[in-house]
């Protein structure tokens, strides 16, 4: 396959649930299977007296693999959907996704049940490479498409499409073709892909992923499951999408961070970063790691950072109480060392910070910076370059 | 020497009135660079900082002969002034701004082909050539004339590989911040051509990071085309992996896009490959004195 990442190989694309992305499919005409949302298990045999009885019950979680964890089951009766729903909600759902600890479930999704004559693939990303957005499809749907990529890379068609004029209805019955779609399932197929585009585009997102794409027996051709992620650059111009966000699918520290416009990730390690810049800080955790340490999470306070925004950077950063030790290793251009320095020594004393900290300046007015953090009064380690700062946290923390 | 951008190089600001526009717009003149002109809609007609404002770039360019343009307008805002610099005929346009939509830069690279006009960004620092003019936000008391190119997804990790060019007792000719965005202007390739014409230039130092794979296309280009010593540093090595955004995006990555695996890609094809970020001082001096 050709070798192009598509994003970066840390997720900062915003995610959505299921039901979310398939409201969002429904609007712009894409086929998804009726279902309604239940947040309890009487909402569910509501929902499926209503739509039922047949009908499946599904975990909503930010993650993939529900089904072989139990998070997607079929129920005969409207009594069965709502035992399966006082069995899924308020459950901790573990998936090969989600980590060992789980998530926790908080509502089920109660679809209609269907027959199922075929299962597909279709998926749009942007290819980095080619600079533009591509579908898949694949007549291989149901399981996991790298398998497919890895044995049977034949039966995965592409088509990409041409920033200027967007998807061009010839690709979309191009595609529909080469999935063996005749008759209604056929027409049906042209219009869902490009419904799909237009979701993708229409939304900014980065990914839609329907796997698998069904078509019934009776020819109808939906969404049985969609995943999409956005494009975090252009959720200012999507507010409904940004209403979307569910915050307790996302570590605390992280959604404090985000209030702050800092970029924050929690790791494994115990010894808490503050960096400005993404690469920069990536190579701090990279030099840390050399030395023997390891990161307990990436943290890039950006170039427009302000005082009180490193104020809180740093309190988030020792609130993590895996830490032992912090290295800030800042390398001043618009960010002004004076200025980093004021903000944590602030948040230090304010906190009464015991834990070591070493602190590397460079760059805009360093030495009015390196003389605050001399007259803190503070136990505060200076360090000059990154690979002196790195090794003196390393041993402080051991 | 340099490339793209000298002391010669006439320049317009888009959104010098706004406080990002003004606050760097003034360090590039105290820079030297020659800022000839700005842009903000419906401001047309005032001066600022000393140099007139016009209300689109066609007439920045057509009253000061502007070449260049230095792009300070926000995200929802820059996709479209790239495309108006473009369509006005400038050569060299930096676009600073971060956070411009994929979407939005997809179109900008279709709308930008066939038109002689270098893109540098957008999510840069910029581009400077010490000692004659800059284009950006760097800092530019860091940075020394010299003859070691520069080229980087990376801001601060580029100020850091800058520092350490510095201290081993060599300047460069010209860095360049390609930004960290998925889809930007100029990439390593273009920019290690124009290096290689460049007589000023006797080394290149790449600065790159985890995702896409820009350093795997730079790779082959070195070993085919690049006579001149490359020294290259990959941050991110350490980084844990994603999540996968989707199964659809693992495909399309087919094991590319980690550090090693880059890193691997430029040993061989004989760039001197730094391991930790503080030794690429180090190994610049060895591709110099050692020869490459």
């Amino acid at each position: 396959m050709p070798g192009v990442f598509m994003g970066e190989e840390r997720e900062t694309a915003m995610k959505i649930h299921e039901f979310q992305g398939k409201q969002i499919l429904a609007k712009f005409g894409v086929r998804v299977p009726r279902g309604e949302v239940a947040e309890t298990p009487a909402e569910a045999r509501a929902i499926a007296d209503r739509i039922g009885p047949r009908v499946v019950v599904k975990a909503q979680i930010h993650a993939g693999g529900r089904g072989k964890g139990g998070g997607v089951k079929l129920a005969a009766t409207p009594a069965e959907a709502e035992a399966l729903a006082a069995k899924m909600i308020g459950m901790r759902l573990v998936t090969h996704q989600t980590g060992p600890d789980g998530k926790r479930v908080k509502r089920v999704l109660v679809e209609e049940a269907l027959d199922i004559a075929r299962e597909l693939y279709l998926g749009i990303v942007i290819d980095r490479a080619r600079e533009a957005a591509v579908l898949m499809a694949s007549t291989e749907g149901g399981v996991e498409i790298e398998k497919v990529a890895a044995e049977k890379p034949g039966l995965i068609f592409k088509e990409y499409v041409d920033p200027a004029v967007g998807l061009l209805s010839f690709q979309a019955r191009k595609l529909a073709f080469r999935l063996g779609l005749e008759g209604e399932a056929h027409k049906q197929g042209q219009k869902f892909i490009g419904s799909l585009f237009r979701a993708f585009e229409g939304t900014d997102a980065s990914l839609a992923e329907i796997n698998p794409l069904l078509v019934t027996k009776q020819g109808d051709v939906l969404a049985l499951d969609a995943k999409m992620t956005f494009d975090d650059n252009a959720l200012g111009r999507h507010p409904d999408i940004q209403a979307m966000r569910d915050l307790d699918e996302e570590s605390p520290l992280e959604v404090e961070a985000s209030k702050y416009n800092l970029n924050y990730i929690k790791l494994d390690g115990d010894i808490g970063c503050m960096v400005n810049g993404a690469g920069l800080a990536m190579a701090t955790m990279d030099i840390i790691k050399y030395a023997g340490g390891m990161p307990a999470n990436f943290l890039d306070v950006g170039g427009g950072v302000t005082e009180e925004a490193v104020t809180n950077a740093f309190r988030i950063l020792v609130s993590d109480p895996d830490v032992k030790g912090a290295l800030i290793n800042i390398f001043g251009g618009i960010v002004r060392c004076d200025m980093i320095a004021s903000g944590v020594v602030k948040s230090a004393r304010a906190l009464g910070t015991k834990i070591p900290v070493v602190i590397r300046l460079e760059g805009t007015n360093v030495d009015l910076g390196k003389k605050i953090l001399a007259e803190s009064g503070l136990a505060f380690s200076s360090a000059d370059g990154m690979k002196e700062a790195a090794e003196r946290i390393v041993a402080l923390v051991k | 020497m340099s490339i793209l951008l000298d002391e010669g190089t006439r320049v317009v600001v888009l959104g010098i009135t706004g406080s990002e526009g003004t606050f760097h717009a003034r360090k590039m003149i105290e820079y030297g660079t020659r800022v000839v002109a700005g842009m903000t809609p419906g401001k047309g007609g005032t001066t600022h900082l000393g140099v007139p404002v016009f209300n689109t770039v066609a007439e920045a360019a057509a009253a000061e002969g502007a070449g260049a343009a230095a792009i300070f307008v926000p995200p929802f805002a820059a996709a479209d002034a790239i495309m108006e610099c473009a369509d006005a005929g400038l050569g060299l346009v930096v676009c600073i701004t971060e956070g411009i939509p994929t979407l939005d830069m997809l179109k900008v690279k279709t709308y930008l082909r066939g038109k002689p006009v270098a893109l540098i960004g957008p999510n840069t620092p910029g581009i400077i050539s010490p000692g004659k003019a800059k284009i950006g936000i760097m800092p530019g008391h860091i940075h020394r004339a010299g003859t070691i190119g520069i080229i980087s997804r990376s801001g601060t990790l580029t100020y850091e590989a800058v520092q350490q060019v510095s201290q081993q007792g060599y300047g460069q000719s010209t860095a360049v911040g390609i930004g960290g965005d998925p889809i930007v202007g100029l990439k390593y390739i273009e920019l290690l051509e124009l290096f290689k014409k460049d007589p000023g230039t006797e080394a290149v130092i790449l600065i790159g990071e985890i995702g896409g794979t820009a350093e795997d296309e730079a790779a082959s280009y070195i070993q085919a085309s690049f006579p001149k010593p490359v020294v290259g540093f990959i941050a991110g090595q350490t980084a844990p992996p994603g999540r996968r955004m989707g199964h659809a995006g693992a495909i399309i990555a087919g094991g590319k896009g980690t550090a090693q695996e880059k890193m691997d890609a430029l040993r061989a094809a004989g760039v001197r490959v730094a391991v930790s970020p503080a030794d690429i001082g180090a190994r610049l001096r060895e591709a110099l004195t050692r020869g490459a």
